[in-house]
């Protein structure tokens, strides 16, 4: 099951990556279980674990329970600062 | 009716007196509320800002706050244009525009839409100082002011 993955602004600098495309290992489901899946790469990755990070899945505001599948589109972003 | 509606996410600058006449221009409406934002200059020790946005969502984003605003009051028309990229104090960024019959709602529409857009809308803006460069922080006061919709 692959997904691309996007992050943005200083997310994505502190991570040094803005985008991806990963193949999610069975029991990776939603968001959190992603995300969880995502820090368990490594201490570069601890960026992801604030709690003010935001998620979105296929370019709509996600919660931790959102689903996330074969195909999606997930970003995750800072509280957005436009305006 | 159908309600004329305008999102446009660009690098350059717009004309807010074209705005207002296209907003205007089809002669039934009684009013035209607008909003503009602008890099601040002055006290802040800014040179320059970067906004950055989420292509795809961030029009997305914005169709759907201008849909909550038309469920809610009687408008005519609306224009949403955002800039992206580098700039300078002093410069342009953000335009709401809402044609209504009478100003009650195209003031109250205009102010909801920027309050939607300020927290929900996908930008991010980076801000260059002397002392290097810093992203800037979300702000409580906006949540708050997004809230006062919500009730």
């Amino acid at each position: 099951m692959s997904i691309t993955i996007l992050y943005f602004a200083g997310l994505r600098e502190a991570l040094g990556v803005e985008r991806e495309l990963v193949d999610m290992p069975s029991g990776v489901n939603d968001v959190a279980s992603l995300r969880s899946w995502l820090l368990a790469r490594g201490a570069a990755w601890q960026p992801l674990s604030a709690p003010r990070i935001r998620a979105a899945v296929n370019q709509s505001l996600a919660s931790d329970a959102s689903v996330v599948a074969d195909g999606d589109e997930v970003a995750f972003f800072p509280p957005v600062t436009g305006g | 009716m159908s309600v004329e509606t305008n999102i446009a996410i660009q690098h350059e600058d717009f004309d807010v007196g074209i705005e207002v006449d296209a907003l205007s221009g089809t002669g039934v409406a009684g009013a035209v509320a607008t909003f503009v934002g602008f890099v601040r200059g002055g006290a802040d020790d800014v040179l320059a800002m970067t906004l950055e946005h989420y292509p795809g969502m961030t029009e997305r984003t914005l169709r759907d706050i201008v849909g909550l605003a038309q469920a809610r009051w009687f408008l005519l028309g609306v224009r949403v244009i955002h800039r992206v990229g580098r700039l300078l104090p002093g410069e342009r960024i953000v335009f709401v525009g809402v044609a209504g019959r009478h100003r009650g709602e195209a003031f109250a529409a205009c102010q909801f839409i920027m309050d939607y857009l300020k927290t929900q809308a996908p930008f991010w803006k980076k801000e260059e100082t002397a002392n290097g460069a810093r992203w800037v922080d979300a702000r409580d006061s906006d949540e708050a002011a997004l809230k006062q919709w919500q009730t």
